[in-house]
């Protein structure tokens, strides 16, 4: 009986001080939840989601108070991964615009007033300009985001798609008819 | 003959059919000059090369028409004299079958030459020859196109190169540009060899050369005589002619994982390399033809010295034409070449051969299977991976898991897919999850690039709305400015773009 | 002009995989001869038997779960399990019997599980597995091998009664058909105090191990080792098998050589050859790496013989492949070959 309770005793105290040291030991020095979801979001800043930009949507998300699935450019591949991330159910993407291919703003530079709202909309400060002087965008840095075409009072703001380019260009998937036989039988 | 020297065999690889005869018999003819040549600017890994001519220009033969642009590209020259008449987007030899950008020429059919000067190597610093040999546009002639220039500064890299090898083992089915540059001009491939071999000092230069070669491999000793230069018959199983394989099959040196031959003291060249370089540096030519291949379903196949951007069709014409019930056109071998959309695409310095092909050169369309793990792709693999796994975590988009695998270390060699008795496209599989992690990575770079934009922006609004705030403090009914006026303070806390590449 | 646009390789050796799997059944030919004939009409009755309900039973999975049936009836692999689980079935098994067997490993092991190619589990080895427990006195009831105490061979007529209707010839006495396998024998016996060299005198055993059994195996290895040689099997898991069996009965033979029989009694005894080079082979459920391989078999050897010398049952080769079948995920994922480059030069 004594022993027993001695031996239960030890094993608890060596469990513990184990425990202990592993808690010390491999300590993960992990980001705050908020980094790892905004790294997963495209930073396009558009607000599609409903919030002013990428971080108030994560920390909308870490905080349960967002669903993850309305970010639209982050597409399927961005809820998959937050849902990954956060052990929720992987949802449909809530929007229509779901295979939208990438798009970039164009300013048409004859029609440009130099009014610079579009300046003041752009959240990635990616339009070159000043008050009266035409505007342009810088295409590496534009995100696609759409913000700027609201605002322009004489509508010379166009999307335009990413054309594809040598450079840009991937190999797909293997297309492999899985089931030839009854094709229409299997999508209904 | 050599001493039988001892070689490292690499894990698996094939013996593949070999189909060289069709194209090894009859020397190599001189390509018949083109009306247009169209050139693309972008013939090699790296950067595109920079536009130097306007339609309109006079342009002699040999000319530089693309200027190399960054540390990481190549020189193209014009290939005939005449006259530009565009330089725009045209078809290019590329699996997408997309436009890239091209300088086309119109030949005057006078072959005009610029202004030649052989150059006395010896005499040059090292760094004014590379410099020369990246302004001739040499490039590797093997297929892969890097510029040489870059491959031939050993800079930091190592101390100093312990072997050279020439790699003449030309191991893909069908494809003998380089037994019959061997067999024809040994003593030019010998006398670039010396060039390369002057730059990067090696303590011994070896030529591995497949044993079904045994003319190349006779000529190439001959040349070799009094040099040093060892030439080494392999046995003939694809793929040796890779160079991280052929690497190991000569000294037993195993290229580090995502590293370069380099990193082992090893640098490796294709022998077509090393006659562009005599070419370039004994006769003042630039790179501007190659030897082809043109073989399979023609009626006259052979080997042609062709002016890069001649259209491919009229390379087949010379050779005769194409037989009836051609399918595929093949740029490169049957193992790793790609299928061309069309043939009026231009001839680039990566094209080592045209095989055109019917269901008689094809494998017989076979339906894929599932994947009954018999691991014969695993015996196959010259990169020892295991390429079931690969395909599972491709086919299932789990990129990451890919990774874990070694999907880098995957040379696309095809020898998988060769044996897979399911006929699994393997291959394409693996170049798409590459092209996925790629793209996936660009994605993230360009979102923390915009994140950091967007940190910098509201930053400086903060910072604005504290100086408007200071101001309006100090003179009480004071105005607030009307616009924030962003662009002279834009940039200021945001990122340099050139350095956002580092995550 | 256009042309087709498809990925390199653009040649493939002409290796499909249903000339693999008729490999494994032209293989299993000279092991089917010798077990016939010992055992008579009932083996390649109930071949017949397991083959039709394999194929009926594929060709509804296949066209329930919409697959072409022509690419992949095609495969054979319906008909490789069909015999792989009929060979391992008593001579005069009830068909109903064979057909519940092959029925599981079709339905259940294989199609359930996404077909060929996604079965975690040996088809055939689910089916006897089924059976085993289902019906475990049917299951040891064996034909004794010709050239025993057995006056005269069933006839063909007889055999085929026997197998649908249950009726054993009058003509012959009830014990006098039927008996223990030689594995049965040296477990009872054991247990009963008795020394392998006194166990051994009876007459079931023969040259190396049990009369007749020791044929078939020789059968099933010149198959076998052809398979190997043909590179339809990798040679690597039949050895480690083989060699799992040989090293753990070595060494208990060495210590107590009156009470464990001898390693090579071990090897060519029940299913262990068999077992090696064509149930274990399954590469659907092996391990795919290497090395994993060799550990993969060397495990199926080691549950062998613990099995058979330590365990409930006889024989344990349709357990060991299943146990280690569980395993083989893990063996893979620390057996991965170093990649090429990854070594120390």
């Amino acid at each position: 009986m004594i022993a027993a309770m001695i031996a239960l005793s030890a094993l608890a105290g060596v469990s513990g001080l184990l425990l202990g040291f592993a808690a010390i030991r491999f300590k993960v020095e992990g980001d705050p939840i908020v980094e790892k979801i905004d790294a997963i979001l495209p930073q396009t800043q558009c607000g599609q989601c409903g919030y002013p930009g990428c971080r108030p949507y994560a920390e909308a998300i870490a905080a349960g108070e967002a669903e993850i699935n309305l970010c639209p450019p982050g597409g399927p591949n961005g809820v998959a991964a937050l849902a990954d991330l956060l052990g929720r159910d992987p949802k449909p993407l809530n929007a229509e615009h779901l295979d939208k291919p990438k798009m970039l703003a164009v300013i048409d530079e004859q029609n440009c007033i130099g009014c610079t709202l579009c300046l003041q909309a752009c959240p990635v400060d990616a339009i070159l300009g000043a008050a009266k002087q035409m505007h342009t965008i810088i295409a590496r840095e534009c995100t696609g985001c759409e913000l700027c075409v609201a605002p322009c009072p004489v509508d010379c703001i166009h999307m335009v798609p990413v054309a594809e380019t040598i450079s840009t260009w991937k190999w797909t998937a293997p297309i492999i008819p899985i089931k030839p036989a009854i094709p229409a039988k299997a999508a209904a | 003959m050599n001493a039988l020297k001892r070689l490292f065999p690499f894990h698996g690889g094939l013996k593949t059919v070999r189909h060289k005869a069709e194209s090894n018999q009859s020397p190599i003819q001189p390509g018949i000059l083109p009306a247009r040549l169209t050139v693309p600017l972008r013939q090699h890994i790296g950067a595109m090369a920079k536009p130097r001519v306007q339609p309109g220009d006079r342009v002699l033969k040999g000319q530089m028409i693309g200027q190399p642009e960054g540390y990481i590209s190549a020189a193209i020259h014009a290939p005939t004299s005449g006259v530009v008449t565009a330089v725009e987007s045209r078809p290019v030899p590329h699996p997408s079958g997309l436009p890239d950008l091209c300088v086309v020429i119109d030949s005057d059919g006078e072959e005009r030459w610029m202004d030649r000067q052989p150059v006395d190597y010896r005499a040059l610093h090292p760094s004014e020859l590379r410099n020369v040999l990246r302004n001739a546009g040499i490039v590797g002639l093997g297929g892969a196109a890097f510029p040489s220039a870059v491959k031939l500064n050993l800079g930091g890299q190592s101390e100093w190169l312990e072997t050279l090898i020439l790699n003449g083992a030309e191991c893909e089915p069908w494809i003998t540009c380089d037994d019959r540059l061997m067999r024809e001009r040994a003593a030019g491939i010998v006398a670039g060899l010396r060039v390369m071999a002057h730059l990067l000092e090696p303590r011994e230069v070896l030529i591995g050369i497949e044993a079904d070669k045994p003319e190349a491999i006779a000529a190439m000793t001959d040349a070799c005589a009094g040099t040093g230069y060892e030439v080494r018959p392999i046995p003939t199983r694809y793929p040796s002619g890779s160079g991280k394989q052929l690497v190991k099959l000569l000294t037993g040196k195993e290229t580090p994982v995502e590293g370069l031959p380099v990193d082992v003291g090893v640098q490796c060249f294709n022998v077509a390399t090393a006659y562009t370089v005599h070419r370039a540096i004994d006769h003042g030519e630039p790179l501007i033809s190659r030897v082809v291949t043109v073989t399979g379903h023609v009626r006259q196949p052979g080997n042609i010295e062709a002016l890069l951007g001649t259209p491919f069709a009229q390379l087949v014409e010379q050779c005769g034409g194409y037989r009836d019930g051609v399918e595929r056109l093949i740029m490169g071998g049957p193992m790793m070449g790609f299928a061309l959309h069309s043939d009026e695409v231009p001839l680039t310095k990566a094209a080592n051969c045209i095989l055109a092909a019917s269901a008689a050169e094809l494998a017989p369309e076979q339906s894929v299977m599932p994947c009954i793990r018999c691991g014969a792709c695993v015996e196959a693999c010259p990169a020892d991976l295991l390429p079931q796994q690969l395909y599972w975590h491709a086919r299932a988009r789990e990129f990451d898991k890919a990774r874990d695998y070694h999907l880098f270390s995957c040379i696309e060699c095809g020898c998988c897919s060769y044996v897979c008795p399911s006929h699994i496209p393997l291959v394409q599989y693996y170049r798409y999850a590459k092209n996925e992690i790629w793209a996936q990575e660009k994605e993230k770079e360009k979102a923390e690039l915009a994140r950091r934009r967007h940190q910098a922006r509201l930053e400086r609004l903060e910072r604005e709305k504290q100086e408007r705030e200071a101001k309006l403090r100090q003179k009480a009914p004071g105005k607030a400015p009307l616009t924030p006026g962003p662009s002279p303070t834009r940039g200021e806390g945001s990122p340099d773009p050139a350095s956002s590449s580092n995550p | 002009m256009r042309f087709k646009t498809v990925t390199s390789p653009h040649i493939l050796q002409d290796t499909r995989v249903g000339q693999i799997m008729r490999r494994v059944l032209y293989a299993m030919l000279p092991g089917i001869a010798a077990l016939t004939w010992f055992f008579g009409w009932g083996i390649l009755i109930n071949l017949t038997i397991a083959t039709t309900v394999a194929l009926l039973a594929e060709t509804a999975m296949l066209a329930a779960r919409g697959k072409p049936l022509a690419l992949h009836l095609g495969d054979s692999s319906a008909i490789v399990t069909a015999w792989l689980l009929a060979v391992a079935l008593p001579p005069l098994a009830p068909w109903w019997m064979t057909m519940i067997g092959v029925l599981s490993a079709i339905i259940v092991a294989k199609h359930l599980y996404g077909g060929l190619g996604y079965n975690p589990f040996n088809p055939a080895m689910i089916g006897y597995v089924v059976l085993l427990i289902s019906f475990p006195r049917e299951m040891s009831t064996w034909l004794i091998p010709h050239g025993l105490d057995q006056p005269q061979a069933m006839t063909f007529l007889e055999t085929a009664r026997a197998i649908f209707n249950s009726e054993l010839p009058a003509r012959f006495a009830p014990d006098a058909l039927t008996g223990a396998t030689p594995l049965d024998v040296l477990r009872t016996r054991l247990g009963l105090g008795k020394t392998v060299t006194e166990i051994r005198n009876s007459p079931v055993f023969g040259i190396v191990s049990g009369h007749g059994w020791e044929w078939a195996a020789l059968g099933f290895l010149l198959g076998g080792l052809w398979l190997v040689y043909t590179r339809a099997a990798d040679w690597r898991i039949p050895a480690g098998m083989l060699g799992g069996i040989a090293v753990i009965s070595s060494t208990f033979y060495l210590i107590n050589p009156q009470h464990y029989a001898p390693p090579w009694f071990h090897l060519w005894s029940g299913a262990a050859i068999f077992g090696a080079f064509f149930i274990a082979t399954d590469p659907v459920t092996a391990c795919a790496t290497p090395r994993g391989r060799l550990i993969y078999g060397a495990g199926i050897g080691i549950l062998v013989y613990i099995i058979r010398g330590f365990g409930g049952y006889p024989d344990g080769v349709a357990f060991s492949v299943l146990l280690m079948n569980i395993a083989a995920p893990t063996i893979d994922l620390y057996t991965q070959p170093k990649v090429f480059g990854a070594r120390h030069r």
